[in-house]
């Protein structure tokens, strides 16, 4: 038995989420492969070979494989899944793309977002918000699977990179095209990896206001995040946000600011090692959540903050 | 132009949900349920491109219990033309689901098929992109933008980075992102107009599936509670136990 793990990335760097995946594929007990789909790509496919646990990489470089439109990979992940038992990809927006499209094409159920792997047909998710765990059991011989990356650690590096070998493309499906993409300009640490996250909800009141959120994030070398609320108001880009349907979030900190703590956005975050809220409504549900809160108004008390951590 | 949209009853978002103590599943036998948010865009969205002259029929369908029958009642009463209901007390999973919407596709031939993202119940996100597959046909998943084309559908996709445009050759199936539209409120005389649209009604042995469910649920239960935090009385007092008591700055 062995896993084949799908690459996320953007033809250059390896996303780090793929790097929680192959500790989770490797907690299965086989081996672990890693497919890197996409279009001079020699890179990604150098950085998977490097990962600990990794056994072999196969290198899909092509055309067809430039925007990795779910349309053009599915039939190619189809073609090599019948070799192993798992094939996994992270649940990024690419992975939740993917692998459902992967296994109806394959016929098989897909398990979507795992947290643990309690053995190899059964795995826990987490339902309706992550107020509610489930345990399921798979009975396909094949299980396409969602891994959520902050529920397993980065596989590391090894100085004994894996094998790369080539395999061949399953073409363009005429069915979808790539015309134009929008990255949000960041300096910041990338959201789901970041050490520290402030995030940001409707008590900001205005976009204008957001430049404080910058300072304290600055004073912390943060990302930033937010609630659905925040993102709705035109505050922050829609990637910032976090909950339920946005993206999950495990900081060592989790700073939430002006934000009430709908189990929506709760869902995102509730994982984080220490949670501070910052909000002027005593009765919010986020200190519920919070290690430590701060009862005050956030125009008041964010200066302060920023001023008490860069003295 | 036909636009099909699959909607799904399900616990309201406001309800939290637990696992029943025996934890063999979840407590919802009383709670109050509704249309799932993003199939709720999914159905705005179809009846906009209806009213801009652009789609001719909006087809709703709903696979479950009768009760479902409420929920495509709502989405009449929004402006959809009529409705489907394969009725079922059975468990249908992603894949069952998208067998039997492929069999209404297959039966109704429209030119796109709508439907949210993901269900706020099982947070599988998997429907729509197991449909589009299914069908052979190209998919505009958590979509914020869609625009009709010469043939094709120009849908602008919420991803992790930020978006994505894309286009897709018709027929295609798109699910929906929070931010594609805000649904209309259902005003009292289009509720009663809505009564007199028609809900055909099927069974899943109307098609020849297999609707077994293929992952078995062992167990539900609740995750891990936080232990209680406290409140802190300044910013000094917080500094402190972030840098003394959790050690995390």
């Amino acid at each position: 038995m062995s896993a084949l793990v799908i690459a996320d990335h953007d033809n250059e760097h390896l996303n780090a989420a793929t790097r929680c995946t192959i500790t989770a594929a490797g907690e299965l007990g086989g081996g672990v492969e890693v497919l890197v789909a996409g279009h001079n790509c020699a890179a990604v496919a150098d950085a998977a070979a490097r990962c600990e646990g990794v056994s072999r990489v196969l290198l899909c470089d092509d055309e067809s494989c430039r925007a990795q439109l779910a349309e053009n990979i599915a039939p190619l992940v189809v073609q090599l899944a019948e070799r192993y038992t798992h094939v996994l990809a992270a649940a990024t927006t690419s992975g939740k793309d993917l692998m459902p499209r992967v296994a109806a094409l394959l016929g098989v159920a897909q398990i979507s977002d795992i947290i643990a792997i309690v053995s190899q047909d059964t795995f826990i998710r987490p339902i309706y918000a992550g107020n509610v765990l489930a345990t399921v059991q798979s009975a396909d011989s094949t299980r396409v699977i969602t891994v959520r990356r902050t529920a397993f650690q980065s596989a590391g590096d090894t100085d004994n990179p894996a094998p790369v070998e080539t395999v061949t493309a399953a073409g363009d499906s005429g069915l979808a095209r790539l015309l134009e993409e929008n990255q949000t300009p960041s300096e910041r640490p990338e959201l789901t990896g970041a050490d520290v996250v402030i995030a940001v909800g409707r008590g900001l009141g205005n976009k204008e206001h957001l430049d404080l959120i910058e300072k304290l994030a600055d004073s912390l070398g943060a990302a930033i995040g937010a609630s659905r609320a925040a993102v709705d108001a035109g505050f922050v880009p829609n990637d910032y946000q976090v909950g339920q349907t946005g993206k999950i979030v495990a900081p060592r900190l989790y700073i939430a600011v002006g934000i009430s703590g709908a189990i929506q956005h709760l869902a995102g975050m509730k994982d984080s090692q220490v949670i501070v809220a910052i909000n002027k409504d005593a009765e919010a549900p986020i200190f519920q959540v919070a290690d430590y809160g701060i009862v005050g108004d956030l125009f008041t008390v964010v200066p302060q903050l920023i001023a008490a951590l860069n003295r | 132009m036909k636009i099909l949209v699959a909607v799904k009853r399900v616990v309201d978002y406001n309800v939290r949900v637990r696992p029943m103590a025996d934890e063999t599943g979840v407590e919802i036998s009383n709670a109050k349920m509704s249309m799932n948010p993003f199939d709720e865009i999914a159905v705005e969205e179809a009846i906009r491109l209806k009213e801009a002259g652009i789609a001719d029929e909006v087809v709703l369908v709903s696979l479950g219990v009768s009760q479902c029958q409420e929920t495509l009642r709502t989405g009449l009463a929004m402006g959809a033309d009529r409705a489907l209901h394969v009725e079922t007390d059975v468990e249908l999973q992603p894949l069952a689901v998208a067998g039997l919407l492929k069999a209404i596709v297959d039966r109704e031939n429209p030119a796109l098929v709508v439907l949210g993202k993901q269900a706020i119940d099982d947070d599988a996100n998997q429907t729509g992109q197991m449909l589009a597959a299914l069908l052979g046909w190209g998919q505009g998943t958590f979509a914020c933008a869609v625009k009709i084309e010469s043939g094709a559908a120009v849908v602008t996709r919420e991803i992790d980075g930020g978006t994505r445009t894309v286009s897709l050759k018709l027929p295609a199936v798109i699910t929906t992102d929070l931010r594609l539209n805000e649904p209309r409120y259902v005003k009292l005389p289009d509720i009663m107009k809505a009564k007199k649209k028609s809900i055909e009604k099927l069974a899943p042995e109307d098609f020849d599936l297999d609707i077994t469910p293929r992952l078995q649920t062992l167990k539900v239960s609740e995750p891990p509670k936080r232990k209680a935090g406290i409140i802190v009385d300044d910013v000094n007092e917080l500094l402190d136990k972030l840098r003394n008591e959790a050690k995390v700055i």
